[in-house]
């Protein structure tokens, strides 16, 4: 009897001190909390994952909320820092009374994806084309606009099935920049927007987030939609060639969305949108995305795991972003991103 | 005055009955109140429920007033909100799993109480179908996208060929529509009401039965009028359960539906549903979007308690006709 009571009071001894021991290791560990765009999130999370690997005293977690989802986090500041794919409003950083940094990490294109059996691969697109598919004026994949820009190729005699996006996203915000610059209809029909309102026709279906549209695409035939270039990519599904503003039609690759980030200069607050990049090799639909910080963080080694989040992103995170299907940042771009970082404090 | 003489006997010969002690009272007692107050608390719960969303629906319902019922566009940009198309396809879709899945349901019930099936191999069944409810929404709603929209494609794409003329199939069917949510909500409310039918019909007192054998009635004829009827409360609320679940689905809804604002008697068309415009707008939905959201979210509340009335009365009349109570 004697026996086991000093047994029992020597495990509560040793869970005692294991308790006291991680307690300890739970001080020196620094969390940070962000939640946000989902776009860009494959590789963010990679980013997170390989930081948390070299520097096990910073953890990150970041949840793909959604651009909008992830700047009412941060206004209301229930996390550390966000994401966001349309950066954010005049009116929402004047809310944050810390100040606010934005600063862009990497950059994405936005392709169609479509599922045409027995189509071409390399399907063209004109602008013309294009805009109307999304406008439900161009309804069949023979239809002469979509020929013209495709001679020889076999297109069939398919209802085109459009997939959107059904919740409100910075991809939808980016690709509705994008038709409103390119297409007067546009413009003054559904405006852009992180949701915007959409032409109601039979063949136009929506889905949740960017897989869902992708999983979508890949079960319809005849259906067209816009996703982000690495979704595409994981999906195993064709990208259409898209006429860009020198009028040149352009594969989505790294090659042609760097060329489109090359015409982009960066204003103070570093929110620059290229709706419509005009070199000959630019890819059209290409956007940057943001994080965002707070200028003055209550503590100073929160501040700092954050500018050295930052600084790997911008370093090591870079290389990864190609193998991933983003577009990494050019080089002088890392350099003024790097600069701005140091105003985390 | 009994009691005391039982009281006084009981000293010599222990019996099982005695009068109630001061505990049996107090716990009776504090039971019943226990009782009284949960049920109370239910309704204070979808009081209070009701107050909070209603107090954050109440200036899009100053602004948009009934317009925001029978109108259709949804347009966050320039402020202009209407959940008609929605209503419809919740509702459309909801009643179509109404139709199928209480048919499958209560059939299912029948058969594995009717003694069709030796006893271990209904309770085999019984299993099979009450695991569909334990299935999470979103392999519903995957399954639905990758099985079953390319499975009834052919059908549907040879339907609108030939009987195109039919206003349902006047649409072809492109991925996500109206028709591939409903069969999905159909398969999801099925455990629902064949569980609680099964209960209803085997609740009903064999001596009933027996009783309708002697008379001479076949085994149709016992099932169809004398067993349905006398269950048809339990299968009502069996009913009355798997319609609100099919009101109230939203992830694989919002996944199969196609989520487009458009009012279509089509089968095949996209449509959406109040369900799923809440759970796709609401994460990211800004401070006037809220409230209209809230607003559709206290539609979609009243829909549920409209249609429960609506199904209370049409059964007391149906019931009243069949057993001639009133």
């Amino acid at each position: 009897m004697r026996r086991r009571h000093t047994g029992s009071m020597l495990l509560l001894v040793m869970l005692c001190s294991l308790c006291l021991a991680a307690s300890d290791a739970v001080a020196d560990m620094v969390k940070l909390k962000g939640s946000g765009a989902s776009f860009p999130f494959p590789l963010y999370g990679r980013w997170f994952k390989d930081y948390g690997k070299v520097n096990k005293q910073v953890q990150v977690d970041y949840q793909a909320k959604g651009s909008g989802a992830g700047i009412k986090d941060f206004v209301n500041k229930t996390v550390d820092f966000a994401a966001s794919d349309a950066a954010m409003t005049d009116e929402e950083i004047a809310s944050v009374d810390v100040g606010v940094q934005l600063l862009p990490m990497t950059a994405g294109e936005i392709v169609l994806a479509y599922n045409l059996p027995n189509g071409p691969k390399d399907l063209k697109l004109s602008r013309e084309a294009y805009s109307k598919m999304f406008l439900g004026q161009i309804t069949k994949w023979n239809d002469p606009v979509i020929a013209k820009a495709n001679p020889g190729a076999t297109l069939p005699d398919t209802a085109i099935t459009v997939v959107r996006r059904a919740d409100s996203s910075g991809t939808t915000f980016v690709f509705t920049q994008h038709l409103s610059a390119v297409s007067e209809a546009w413009k003054s029909g559904p405006g852009s927007g992180t949701t915007v309102n959409w032409p109601s026709t039979d063949k136009m279906v929506a889905s949740p987030k960017n897989d869902g549209v992708a999983a979508t695409i890949k079960q319809t035939p005849g259906a067209i939609g816009y996703i982000e270039y690495g979704f595409a990519k994981i999906a195993k599904l064709p990208m259409a060639w898209l006429e860009n503003k020198a009028g040149k039609f352009v594969e989505p690759s790294l090659a042609s969305g760097q060329a489109a980030l090359a015409s982009v200069t960066f204003p103070a607050d570093f929110r620059a949108w290229l709706p419509d990049p005009d070199s000959d090799a630019a890819y059209p639909i290409v956007s940057y995305t943001w994080m965002l910080f707070y200028k003055k963080y209550s503590d100073p080694k929160m501040a700092e795991a954050l500018r050295d989040v930052v600084k790997y992103c911008l370093t090591e995170g870079q290389k990864v972003s190609d193998e991933m299907g983003y577009i990494p940042l050019p080089s002088q771009v890392v350099e003024v991103v790097a600069k701005a970082a140091n105003n985390i404090q | 005055m009994k009691a005391p003489k039982f009281a006084s006997e009981s000293v010599t010969s222990p019996s099982i009955s005695q009068p109630p002690s001061a505990l049996d009272t107090f716990l009776d007692r504090s039971f019943r109140g226990l009782t009284f107050a949960f049920a109370w608390l239910t309704i204070l719960l979808m009081v209070y429920l009701l107050w909070r969303v209603g107090r954050q629906a109440a200036p899009a319902i100053e602004k948009y007033g009934l317009h925001f019922l029978t109108s259709t566009t949804w347009d966050v940009n320039k402020g202009q909100f209407g959940v008609l198309p929605e209503i419809w396809g919740t509702l459309y879709s909801s009643l179509l799993a109404l139709l199928l899945g209480g048919l499958f349901g209560v059939a299912i019930a029948i058969f594995l109480t009717q003694d069709f099936l030796p006893p271990k191999l209904e309770l085999v069944f019984k299993n099979i179908v009450e695991l569909l409810a334990a299935i999470p929404s979103v392999v519903y709603g995957l399954w639905g996208l990758f099985v079953l929209i390319p499975a009834i494609r052919p059908i549907a794409t040879w339907l609108h060929d030939y009987l195109g003329w039919l206003p349902f199939f006047g649409t072809s069917l492109s991925g996500p529509g109206l028709l591939p949510a409903a069969l999905v909500l159909t398969i999801m409310i099925l455990p629902t009401v064949s569980a609680i039918s099964r209960d209803a019909l085997s609740a009903v007192s064999p001596r009933i039965r027996e009783a309708a054998f002697g008379m001479g009635a076949t085994r149709w004829e016992v099932i169809l009028r004398v067993l349905l009827p006398t269950a048809s409360t339990g299968i009502f609320g069996a009913l009355v359960l798997g319609f609100g679940r099919a009101l109230g689905e939203t992830m694989a809804l919002a996944m199969l539906v196609g989520n487009s604002n458009q009012l279509s008697i089509s089968l095949f068309s996209p449509a959406n549903t109040l369900a799923a415009l809440l759970a796709l707008n609401f994460p990211e939905a800004n401070k006037t979007q809220e409230g209209v959201l809230m607003y559709a979210a206290i539609v979609l509340m009243a829909i549920t308690l409209l249609v429960n009335i609506c199904g209370a009365a049409v059964l007391r009349r149906a019931t009243a006709n069949v057993t001639g109570r009133r």
